[in-house]
């Protein structure tokens, strides 16, 4: 395929590597340099694309990331990326694009009906339409969603790798234009740390689409090369292409996207896609250029319709002629840069229409001594074509600027280049909280005060539009942003920059140029060509009385989608500005927030994916679970043993035979994932009294003893079980979940409130492994592991002993989460397997059961025990679990004074009750609802819910636990349970919800 | 994300630390003797500071010690680091509107 656009000369592409490629099913011919956008250009194709709400046929509207028309999907399920810039999109052997938004195809679409009925979807249509009856809204969504959509997510896994890194520097610059250059030059040389990011895949930012510039007499382009080289000599100096920093976060935090191998052919094996950077900087030089803004008048969206500097550098970096007969639209003096080259590559000019009354300035001179035809005081007033321009009418401007005169006069062209003046690009800066101040003379928000240290902004990102500005404000900022890394320069040479220094002054600023009919009459004015809102669509939103721009954004969605408005922003405030007759600084901007620019959602993840999302902690033990059939449940980050099914066995059975093993012979538990906190120090006694509601001084040295920690809210917080070792020494329990916050708050309480207290705290969570036994013949298989004396009277119940059990150093806790006889052993993590096993295999004898959290759940639940993040929520107080004996009357202890608040003392609060089923084959649902009385359908006035529901083998029927209001004074009411399959459970709150062996004598044989 | 400089280990992101909000809000000698607004007072109200609050954080995933900041919420700018019981160093206090 010939490119017939193509020039036969200049440009930076590389005519020795043709590349292949192929968009909406046809293949075409670029080459290496290429975007998809110039190659696109090259082989003649603007229309790729239709608009989000009218289906309107778009083109190619810039060259840069401001693009809003040419969104491609890229490549194919799954590797698919939808909404890629044509713009940005390097080209690469074989790439595969197509257009988006349209149906069935980009030629015949079944959408651009809805530009007929265009009148009849105004702004906030679909809210005022769809919005009744509500429940519809959501049917109402997904038909709208699928014909407004933009390009098309993959549909299974992504097959690829990302990553991220962290980075720190002494100096990032942003942007390698020249004033990037300049300043990452000027850091480096004073041996700075610099990491200098460019989101294009070549370095010279503006310079690469301009022609005849010069630095220092030389050509601009040679400056770049030279200066890059220099960077690159330098070890300190890191110089990223392909990089984006879209994001700029707190205290010179700055997030980027590294492109690392789209662009490559052939992808290396190894190594990530893309790449997100975490990077900390000292200083950050924002050289971010700016973006030139189009003008607003009627179809001003037709393929074929582009800004001047777009069509500059197609011509100028890409070689491409961007058409055949060029009308220029303007209101300053920068699009005549464009006419001047685009005729030199031999495309004829029809006119250069523009605002301004009397045109001058340096490159509007120089147009009309080539000729150029200049037609001032003009203004496009309509344009013609269907898939391509194919004229425009212009108009005269009457003396007052608010009217046309006379009869339009028809131009024709292939190509409208329109400008209407440009915009620093402050995203950044402004994300990083600084203010923008309105920059009168040249029409645009500049930055102002920053809000962060050590930040620049230089060049045209600054308002600073003049190449010799951009390059002595670069090497300024680079010099300072050095010395404030305190950098010692060690070059001493005296810096001069000699270059043209033009901004793009004179201009004339008219935010929405006369028309012969009124805004919403004729053609359509697009103020945001990504979301399809015009300029009547702003005017009604005034109308409709939204005043604040942000409403007036989110109500027209101006400025809402993938370009985030780079382009639409600034003359959305301008129309709103004048409509309100107010100066357009009054009017504030939007808010910019990250990211910039759209990023991968795989740089988030990175390898934080499947196994390595989150950390799994295993017991010493994990493995002979694993190979004993163990199915496990997550509980936190560990992974619990939850019921070892043996042959045939479902759930049910399983934990049904675990329960009643434990109860008849002889159960055992890897309780190795309680959280087990070291207390140290001669006021830990005292420490204890003061973070547990009970009373700790008198506990003697041998014993344990249950203790309930609040908040000092009054909620409960955690439980467990702390022994006292010796007089200083206590090691304390927690449950399996809350081990970490309960020691966090145990060191707040210790740091910041009692420092005079001499305690130490040390989490031994995984330097013990502990295995629980239970049953009644737990003592007599531990007596044939041991020399310790195991008879009740010197181990009794919540005693501790230390010594050997089968050969390994011990510490035995008497203490049952079972109501049997139970001992839980602690030995050094590394002999937890081997104990195990030593006690799997003398418990033979015994029938020795292994079991899991489920059996722990329905054992513990049989004799009423409550799990702290089961029975409680952060909204249940000790005296709402019927807890009362466990709180201290006489101390003080934290959470205390809340228990006396009224609210807590209010009798109709949730408390915990036992609750059993009328039948008693019904198992309620844990979260199950109850009422008093059932009314025909809900709302029906709630009670309370079920915490805890099981099966119980030993009970021979179902128990529960409930939290229900005013639930220890209803004790033997009935309520009942409205479930989800629209049957009623009748239930009886129990006396007490010990439902077995209440008066605990299986506890102390 | 804020870089904090921990008083013990030199500055970290912020993701390393726990936030203990206001600083310097003592807990009540005598509990007791209080009203019950006094105790909410102390539980729940916090100032929502525009502009330097003195602060409390936590190097959790670090030392595990508790410092003090004193930190601008506009600006985000931290400007003092002082330990626990300590008195906070004399700032000027930037007003915002």
């Amino acid at each position: 395929m010939t490119q017939p656009f193509r020039l036969a000369e200049g440009g930076r592409i590389d005519r020795a590597k043709p590349l292949a490629f192929s968009f909406n099913g046809r293949d075409y011919r670029g080459y290496t340099g290429d975007t998809l956008a110039s190659a696109l250009l090259a082989n003649g194709v603007h229309f790729v694309g239709r608009s989000f709400k009218y289906h309107r046929p778009r083109g190619i509207m810039s060259a840069g990331p401001e693009e809003r028309n040419a969104l491609v999907q890229v490549g194919e399920d799954p590797r698919t990326d939808p909404n890629t810039k044509a713009t940005q999109l390097e080209l690469v052997e074989g790439l595969r694009s197509m257009p988006q938004n349209c149906w069935p195809s980009l030629d015949v679409d079944i959408g651009a009906a809805n530009s007929l009925i265009a009148r009849f979807i105004p702004s906030g249509f679909y809210y005022k339409t769809f919005m009744w009856p509500a429940s519809f809204w959501m049917r109402y969504e997904h038909f709208i969603r699928q014909s407004a959509g933009l390009g098309k997510s993959p549909t299974s896994r992504d097959p690829d790798r990302y990553d991220k890194s962290y980075a720190h520097c002494d100096v990032l610059v942003v942007g390698a234009g020249p004033a990037g250059l300049a300043a990452a030059l000027a850091a480096g040389r004073a041996g700075a740390r610099v990491i200098m990011a460019e989101a294009d895949f070549e370095i010279g930012g503006s310079l690469l689409g301009q022609s005849g510039e010069t630095i220092n007499g030389r050509p601009a382009l040679d400056w770049v090369a030279e200066t890059l080289e220099e960077l690159r000599q330098m070890p300190e100096v890191r110089v990223m292409t392909r990089t984006v920093c879209y994001g700029y976060h707190d205290h010179n935090f700055l997030t980027l996207m590294e492109n690392v191998s789209d662009h490559l052919t052939e992808k290396p094996d190894a190594g990530p896609r893309h790449r997100l950077w975490k990077l900390r900087a000292g200083q950050v030089v924002l050289a971010t250029g700016a973006i030139e803004r189009p003008l607003v008048f009627p179809d001003n969206d037709r393929p074929g319709i582009m800004t001047a500097n777009a069509a500059r550098s197609y011509v100028n970096r890409f070689a491409v002629r961007p058409g055949s007969r060029a009308v220029i639209f303007t209101n300053n003096d920068s699009a005549y840069a464009a006419a001047l080259d685009l005729e030199a590559a031999g495309v004829e000019i029809g006119a250069v229409v523009d605002l301004r009354e009397d045109p001058s300035g340096p490159f509007t001179e120089q147009a009309e001594e080539r000729g150029i035809l200049v037609l001032p005081s003009r203004s496009v007033v309509a344009t013609k074509g269907g898939k391509r321009i194919s004229a425009v009418q212009v108009g005269d401007i009457d003396v007052t600027g608010t009217r046309i005169v006379g009869a339009p006069q028809e131009i024709a062209c292939d190509l409208l280049l329109t400008s209407g003046g440009w915009n620093p690009t402050v995203h950044l800066f402004s994300q990083a909280g600084g203010k923008l101040r309105w920059d009168e003379a040249h029409a645009c928000y500049v930055p102002g005060e920053a809000m962060q240290k050590g930040q620049y902004s230089v060049g045209a990102s600054g308002g600073r539009f003049g190449l010799q500005g951009c390059l002595e404000e670069g090497y300024q900022a680079g010099v300072a942003a050095a010395a404030a890394q305190r950098m010692k320069t060690r070059s001493r040479k005296k810096i001069a920059f000699e270059a043209s220094d033009d901004d793009f002054l004179p201009g004339r600023w008219m935010w929405l140029p006369p028309t012969p009919q009124p805004a919403g009459r004729g053609g359509k004015q697009f103020v945001d060509l990504q979301n399809d809102s015009t300029a009547a669509d702003l005017k009604l939103a005034l109308r409709e009385g939204y005043r604040s721009i942000e409403h007036v954004k989110r109500y027209t969605t101006t400025g809402m989608a993938t370009d985030q408005g780079k382009t639409a922003n600034v003359n959305a405030l301008g129309i709103v500005a004048e409509t309100v007759e107010r100066p357009l600084p009054e009017i504030g901007v939007t808010t910019f927030r990250p990211p910039f620019f759209p990023v991968t959602f795989g740089i988030f993840a990175g390898r934080d994916v499947e196994d390595l999302l989150d950390p799994i902690r295993k017991t010493p033990m994990h493995g002979w679970h694993e190979s004993n059939g163990a199915l496990f449940e997550d509980v936190g980050q560990w992974r619990r043993p939850w019921y070892y099914p043996r042959e045939g066995e479902d759930m049910h059975a399983a934990v049904a035979r675990e329960v009643k093993s434990c109860r008849a012979s002889l159960g055992i538990l890897d309780a190795s994932t309680l959280g087990k906190i070291d207390i140290q120090g001669a006021d830990a006694a005292e420490f204890l009294n003061r973070v547990y509601t009970n009373a700790w001084s008198k506990l003697a040295v041998g014993r344990c003893r249950y203790g309930l920690m609040l908040g000092e809210d009054g909620m409960v917080m955690d439980d467990g079980v702390t022994a006292r070792l010796s007089e200083h020494h206590f090691v304390m329990t927690t449950t399996t979940g809350n081990a970490a916050p309960v020691l966090a708050h145990l060191e707040e309480y210790l740091q910041t409130e009692w420092p005079e207290l001499d305690v130490f705290l040390t989490s031994v969570t995984e330097q013990f492994a502990t295995i629980t036994l239970s049953g009644p013949n737990a003592r007599h298989l531990l007596a044939e592991m041991t020399d310790l004396d195991l008879s009740p009277d010197a181990l009794p119940h919540m005693g501790i002993t230390i010594g050997e059990v089968a050969g390994v150093p011990a510490r035995v806790f008497r203490i049952s989460f079972t109501g049997e006889q139970s001992f839980e052993i602690n030995v050094p993590a590394s002999y937890g397997l081997f104990i195990w096993q030593a006690l799997m295999t003398a418990g033979q004898s015994y029938d020795i059961t292994p079991y899991g959290t489920e059996a722990m759940h329905v054992l513990r639940a049989e004799k009423g025990f409550i799990i702290v993040g089961q029975e409680t929520d952060g909204s249940v107080t000790p005296l709402d679990l019927g807890m009362d004996w466990i709180v201290s009357k006489t101390k003080d202890f934290v959470g205390k004074r809340s228990l006396t608040r009224p609210d807590m003392l209010d009798p109709e609060r949730k408390q915990l009750v036992g609750l059993l089923t009328d039948d008693p084959n019904e198992v309620l649902p844990e979260g199950a609802q109850l009422v008093e009385r059932v009314l025909d359908r809900p709302p029906m006035p709630m009670l309370g819910h079920v915490t805890s529901s099981y099966m119980s083998p030993n009970c021979e029927r179902s128990i529960a636990m409930a939290l229900i209001k005013g639930g220890h004074a209803r004790k033997g009411q009935k309520v009942h349970a409205p479930l989800a399959d629209g049957r009623v459970v009748t239930c009886t709150i129990a006396e007490s919800p010990v439902f077995f062996d209440p008066e605990g004598e299986r506890l102390n044989g | 994300m804020l870089q904090i400089p921990c008083p013990h280990c030199g500055p970290r992101n912020e993701s390393e630390f726990s936030y203990g909000a206001e600083a310097h809000i003592a807990r009540p000698k005598t509990p007791e003797s209080i009203s019950d607004e006094e105790w909410a007072s102390y539980v729940f109200l916090r100032d929502n500071t525009k502009g330097v609050l003195l602060e409390r954080w936590y190097h959790a995933h670090g030392c595990r010690r508790w410092f003090n900041l004193a930190r601008d919420t506009v600006s985000y700018e931290i400007l003092a680091v002082y330990a626990m019981g300590a008195k906070p160093p004399k700032l000027e206090r930037k007003t915002y509107v």
